[in-house]
C-alpha cells in the first residue's frame, strides 16, 4: 500500500499516451484500425483509478495526500521542479476523468463507426485523456500548464475531427484562439507567483503567499490573472462563445471534453489553486461565475438544435460551479463538477444515441436536407428509445436540481454558499439571485428538450417508422451514468436524500484560503449550514416552477410557445440569437482587427516591400553589374589576360632565334666567347 | 718573341680556320674537316705546353687521346654522312633539317 498511488497515477498517465503514439503511428496497420489499443489502455486505467478509489474509501482519510517531485531543470538561481500530487480530490477526479473517457470510448465503436479517420479519432482521444489526467496529477503551475495547453490542442483537434466541414474547421480555430486569450492570462498569473515567491511547487506557492512573498493587489492580479484560464477552458462570460461552436465535433467527443472532463479543468484548478485567491479575486470570480449562469440559462431557452441547448446548459453549469469557488464553497464547487460530469456526459451520449437514430432514419429515407440535430425535426422518441429516454429523463430530474438525484445534493450545496455569503455581505444580495434564477431556467429548458424530443407528436411522421433504440455499445454507457445520476452514489454510507453528508463530504474537507485576512473555512462551513434549510426549500422551489411552466408550454400546450415568445418581444429574439455576441465580437473585435491586419498588410507591401524592399534589390543589382564590368573588364580582360598576352607575345618574338641550325648556334657560341674574351681583356 | 707563343699563335690560326670551316661549309665532309683542324689546333697547344711548360709527356699522352678520339669520331661522323648521302641523296647539312620541327 506505501506507494500505490504514486505509481498507479503515472501508469494512468502515461497509458493513454502510449496508446496515442501507437495510434498515431501504426494505428491503420493494426485490425480494426486499432481501436482496441485505446480502448484497452483505457479500460486499464478506470481499473486503476477504481482500485485507487476504493484505497481511498478504505483508508477514509481526509487529510490523505501524497507528493511526488522530481527536478526537471536547475540552472543554479532558475529551478524548476515537477512532480505530482494524489490527495482525495485527485483520486475522484481521476475517476471521473477515466470513467467518462471509458465512457467515450466505447460509445465512439459504434457512432463512430466507418469513419474515414477512425484510428486518428482514438489517438486523439489518448492525447485528450494524457493531458487531461496530467492537468489532474500536476503539483506545480508549470506541468499543470503545459498539460493545460495540451487539452486545448487536442481539443482543437477534435472539434475539427470534420474538417471537410468549415463550420468544423471553423469552430476548432475559435475554440483554439478563444482559449488563448484565457491562457495569456494564466501565464502572467503564473509568472506574478513565481517572480515573488521563486517556485512553481503549489505546495511553496501556498507557503509563499502565507508569508506575505506576495500580498495586496499583485496577489489579487495573480489569482485573476490565472482565474482568466480558468475562464477560457471553462467557457465562461465574455469567452463563453467557443463552446456551443465546439459542438461540430463528435458527439462522444462532446460528453468527454465540452462537457464533463476538458470545460471542468477550468473549475478544477481553480479548486486547487483556491487558498490563494484574495477576497477580491473571489469576489471577481463569484460574479463572473454567477453572471455566466444566468446568462448561459437565457440562451438555452430558445435553442432548437439539441446540442446547442445541452451546449448552454453546460456553460451555465460550469458557472455554477465558478460560483461556488467565488463564494468560498468551493467543495461544493468539486462536488458539482463531479455530478455534473455524470449527467451531463448522459445527456450527451443520449443526445448523440438520438442524433444517431435521426441520421440513420434519414439516410433511410435518402433526405440530405432535414437537420438531424434540430428538436423541432424530432417529437414522440418516447415509445422508440426506451433506454435513451429514460436514462435521459432520469440526468434531467438531476440536472434540474429535483431530489433524490445527485443534481439536487450538490446544487443545493452551491446555492446554500451563495445564500450564506449573500446573508453576511448584503450588497452581493445578486449572486444568490443569479444563483436561483438559473435554477429555475434550468429545469425549465431541460424539460423543453425532453419534452420537444421525446414527447407529443412526431413532427415528421414518415420517419418514425425508421427510428430505432441504439447498439448496446451506446446504451451501456447511457445506463451505467444515468444510474450514477441517483443520490445514494454520493452521500453513503448514509441514505439522507437531503443533505450531501457522505463520503464525499467526508474526505474532501475545505482549506482556509492562506491569503490572511480572508473567511476561516470553519467559518464558512457554518454559515452555509446555516443557509442551508433556506436554500434547500428555495431551490426545490424554482426547480419545481421550473418544470411546471416547462410542461405547461411544452407538454400539455396550454401556453403557446408562439405567444410567449410574441410577449417577451425582443428578449427573446436576443436570446435565439445568444444576445448577438458572435455578431458584436464580429463587429467590435475581428472587423477592426481585420482592417488594422488589413491596413499593416498595405505598409507592408506598399511602402516597405515595394520601395525598402525593391529599392535595397535595384541598389545591389546595380552594384553588381558595376562590380562586374570591372572583375570582367578589368581584372579578367587585363590583368589576367594581359599576363598572357605579355608571355605569348614574348615567346613570339624570342622563337625567331631558334633557327634549328647548328652552324647558326656555334656563330653564337664564338661570337659569345669573343665577347667574352674582349670583356675579359679590358 | 718566344717560342711557345709562335707554337700558340699557329694553334690558333689553325682553331679559327677551323671554326670559320665548320660555321661556313654547307658540305657535311668540310664541316667535319674543320673540326679536325679544331683538334689538331689544340693538339699543338698541349704539345707545346707540354714542351714548354715542363710538364714532360702528360701532353703527349693527351695529344695521343685526342688523335685516336678525333679518328674514331672521323669514323662515325663519316657513317652518319654516308647514311644521310643514302637517304637524302645529299651531303648539304642544312637539308639535314627533319628533326627540326
Amino acid at each position: 500500500m506505501d506507494n500505490i498511488f504514486i505509481n498507479y497515477s503515472l501508469l494512468i498517465l502515461v497509458l493513454p499516451l502510449v496508446a496515442f503514439v501507437i495510434l498515431i503511428f501504426a494505428g491503420k496497420r493494426l485490425p480494426r484500425q486499432g481501436d482496441w489499443v485505446a480502448v484497452s489502455a483505457i479500460l486499464v486505467t478506470l481499473i486503476l483509478s477504481i482500485v485507487m478509489f476504493i484505497a481511498m474509501l478504505l483508508d477514509y482519510n481526509p487529510g490523505f495526500s501524497q507528493e511526488s517531485t522530481f527536478t526537471w531543470m536547475d540552472l543554479g538561481a532558475f529551478k524548476i521542479e515537477l512532480g505530482i500530487l494524489v490527495d482525495n480530490i485527485t483520486v475522484v477526479m481521476l475517476l471521473v476523468v477515466t470513467l467518462i473517457s471509458s465512457c467515450s470510448h466505447i460509445f465512439s465503436l459504434k457512432y463512430m463507426e466507418g469513419d474515414v479517420r477512425y484510428s486518428r479519432y482514438y489517438a486523439y482521444l489518448g492525447l485528450f485523456t494524457f493531458s487531461m489526467n496530467g492537468i489532474v496529477l500536476a503539483n506545480n503551475l508549470i506541468s499543470m500548464y503545459m498539460s493545460w495547453e495540451l487539452v486545448g490542442l487536442s481539443s482543437y483537434l477534435l472539434i475539427g475531427h470534420w474538417f471537410e466541414k468549415d463550420t468544423a474547421a471553423d469552430a476548432g480555430k475559435k475554440a483554439f484562439l478563444t482559449n488563448r486569450v484565457g491562457d495569456i492570462g494564466f501565464f502572467i498569473g503564473i509568472m506574478l507567483l513565481y517572480s515573488s515567491v521563486g517556485s512553481f511547487l503549489f505546495s511553496d506557492v501556498f507557503v509563499g503567499v502565507e508569508t506575505g512573498k506576495i500580498t495586496g493587489i499583485t496577489l489579487t492580479f495573480a489569482g485573476v490573472g490565472i482565474f482568466l484560464g480558468a475562464m477560457g477552458k471553462s467557457s465562461q462570460f465574455p469567452f463563453h462563445i467557443w463552446l456551443p461552436d465546439a459542438m461540430e465535433g463528435p458527439t462522444p467527443v462532446s460528453a468527454l471534453m465540452h462537457a464533463a472532463t476538458m470545460v471542468a479543468a477550468g473549475v478544477y484548478m481553480t479548486v486547487r489553486l483556491f487558498p490563494l485567491f484574495t477576497p477580491d479575486a473571489l469576489l471577481v470570480i463569484a460574479y463572473v461565475g454567477g453572471f455566466t449562469a444566468i446568462f448561459a440559462a437565457s440562451i438555452a431557452i430558445t435553442q432548437n438544435d439539441i446540442k446547442k441547448v445541452l451546449a448552454y446548459s453546460t456553460v451555465s453549469q460550469l458557472g455554477y460551479m465558478i460560483l461556488a469557488v467565488g463564494t468560498g464553497v468551493y467543495v461544493a464547487a468539486f462536488f458539482h463538477l463531479l455530478t455534473h460530469a455524470m449527467f451531463k456526459a448522459n445527456l450527451f451520449y443520449g443526445s448523440g444515441s438520438v442524433i444517431h437514430a435521426m441520421h440513420h432514419a434519414l439516410h433511410e429515407k435518402h433526405d440530405h436536407e432535414t437537420d438531424p440535430q434540430d428538436m423541432r425535426n424530432m417529437g414522440g422518441f418516447k415509445s422508440k428509445m426506451p433506454i435513451t429516454y429514460w436514462s435521459m429523463l432520469i440526468s434531467t430530474l438531476a440536472i434540474a436540481g429535483v431530489p433524490f438525484f445527485s443534481g439536487f445534493l450538490s446544487k443545493d450545496a452551491i446555492l446554500a454558499g451563495t445564500l450564506a455569503f449573500a446573508q453576511h455581505q448584503p450588497q452581493h444580495f445578486l449572486l444568490p439571485v443569479f444563483g436561483f434564477g438559473a435554477a429555475a431556467i434550468t429545469a425549465f429548458y431541460m424539460f423543453r428538450l425532453i419534452f420537444m424530443t421525446f414527447h407529443g407528436e412526431h413532427q415528421i411522421p414518415e420517419l418514425v417508422e425508421d427510428i430505432h433504440e441504439s447498439p448496446k455499445e451506446m446504451t451501456g454507457p447511457l445506463v451505467l451514468l444515468a444510474s450514477l445520476s441517483v443520490f445514494i452514489f454520493y452521500t453513503l454510507p448514509r441514505f439522507n436524500p437531503f443533505s450531501d453528508h457522505g463520503w464525499f463530504t467526508d474526505l474532501i474537507v475545505p482549506q482556509t484560503a492562506v491569503v490572511p485576512g480572508s473567511m476561516t473555512a470553519h467559518q464558512i462551513t457554518e454559515y452555509s449550514h446555516h443557509a442551508h434549510g433556506l436554500a434547500m426549500g428555495l431551490s426545490i422551489t424554482v426547480a419545481f416552477i421550473g418544470i411546471i411552466l416547462s410542461v405547461l408550454v411544452y407538454l400539455k400546450k396550454i401556453i403557446p410557445a408562439e405567444t410567449l415568445a410574441k410577449k417577451m418581444g425582443f428578449l427573446y429574439d436576443w436570446s435565439l440569437n445568444k444576445f448577438y455576441f458572435d455578431e458584436n465580437y464580429h463587429r467590435f473585435l475581428y472587423q477592426p482587427f481585420l482592417n488594422l491586419s488589413n491596413k499593416v498588410a498595405w505598409i507592408d507591401w506598399e511602402l516597405y516591400d515595394r520601395y525598402f524592399i525593391n529599392g535595397f534589390g535595384l541598389v545591389t543589382e546595380w552594384f553588381s553589374r558595376v562590380t562586374g564590368k570591372f572583375d570582367y573588364d578589368g581584372i579578367d580582360q587585363g590583368l589576367v589576360d594581359g599576363i598572357g598576352r605579355v608571355a605569348g607575345a614574348t615567346g613570339h618574338s624570342l622563337r625567331k632565334i631558334q633557327t634549328g641550325r647548328l652552324q647558326n648556334y656555334l656563330l653564337f657560341v664564338v661570337a659569345g666567347v669573343i665577347v667574352m674574351i674582349i670583356v675579359q681583356a679590358f | 718573341m718566344d717560342q711557345l707563343n709562335s707554337y700558340l699563335f699557329v694553334a690558333a690560326i689553325l682553331f679559327s680556320l677551323g671554326v670559320f670551316g665548320v660555321i661556313t661549309r654547307r658540305n657535311g665532309i668540310a664541316v667535319l674537316m674543320g673540326v679536325e683542324l679544331i683538334l689538331n689546333a689544340a693538339n699543338v697547344n698541349f704539345i707545346a705546353f707540354s714542351r714548354f711548360g715542363g710538364m714532360n709527356f702528360d701532353g703527349h699522352v693527351f695529344g695521343m687521346l685526342v688523335i685516336v678520339m678525333a679518328a674514331a669520331e672521323a669514323a662515325v661522323a663519316l657513317a652518319i654522312i654516308i647514311n644521310i648521302y643514302n637517304n637524302m641523296n645529299t651531303i648539304n647539312v642544312d637539308q639535314a633539317s627533319q628533326l627540326k620541327q
